[in-house]
């Protein structure tokens, strides 16, 4: 069993060449860029301009500044990729199953793509009335 | 996969790993309540391109008193992941500091309660007025 699990695993290495290595250097790397991003996100919004007061009004005026734009843009793109490959992990982790597997990881792949398709083309192309 | 899921359960509870099993479990959890709320997030971002009616009204789910102890969820999740994230990170990139690995959550600990408790008094007493 261990045999047929090792040769499995170094068919996969080969296959998908140096992937996972850029997938765990992107983990740290996208983390630490997170860290302070989304803790000065959530500090910005939730206490200074406080989350009761959020409208779509304070997210317009927001958006009339291109660097928040990119601010958000950036948020969103090292996020959702870090989260979406976190969730890939798990998956490899827990889903044994093959077609389970396959099936979980390719809603994974089109949900990722679906969101950060609609975020960003509301970010790009949001025009306060 | 509930085979699994039980399986799981039994060998977390024998396997006696201290702090860097349970910090390990603890992220697993928080990355998957944040990558939830992200994907909310991403939809409700997403509505700003459908005007001021629709967004403003899809806003009454952020005032609801469960959201608001999802917000202390929220808040908990982030910090506690990007904190973890981070003393991961570093023991990755210098194995010299793995002398200190028990102690480092520890450190951790206290730099998460330091942020952390402010942070939900804070929305507990917005939560109240």
């Amino acid at each position: 069993m261990f045999e047929s699990l090792a040769a499995r695993t170094a068919h996969q290495a080969e296959r998908s060449g140096n992937f996972e290595l850029w997938a765990w250097f992107f983990m740290r790397v996208s983390g630490v860029i997170l860290l302070l991003m989304v803790l000065f996100h959530l500090f910005w919004m939730h206490f200074v301009i406080g989350v009761e007061n959020i409208n779509f009004a304070v997210v317009a005026e927001r958006w009339e500044n291109p660097l928040w734009r990119i601010y958000d843009l950036f948020l969103l793109i090292f996020a959702w990729t870090h989260g979406a490959n976190g969730m890939r992990y798990i998956i490899e982790d827990y889903v044994h199953a093959p077609g389970w597997r396959v099936t979980l990881k390719t809603v994974l792949l089109l949900l990722y793509f679906a969101l950060i398709s609609m975020g960003a083309y509301v970010i790009f192309t949001f025009r306060a009335p | 996969m509930a085979q699994g899921a039980f399986q799981l359960a039994r060998e977390g509870l024998r396997y006696r790993g201290r702090e860097g099993q349970w910090s390990w479990l603890l992220h697993r959890v928080t990355g998957i309540g944040v990558f939830l709320f992200l994907a909310l997030h991403i939809v409700d971002i997403f509505l700003m391109s459908f005007g001021e009616e629709v967004f403003n009204e899809l806003l009454f789910i952020y005032k609801q008193p469960w959201a608001r102890i999802g917000h202390i969820f929220l808040f908990f999740g982030v910090l506690f992941h990007a904190l973890n994230g981070i003393r991961v990170t570093i023991l990755d990139f210098w194995p010299s500091a793995w002398r200190y690995q028990r102690q480092a959550v520890w450190v951790q600990v206290v730099i998460f309660l330091i942020l952390f408790v402010p942070s939900a008094l804070a929305i507990i007493m917005s939560m109240l007025s």
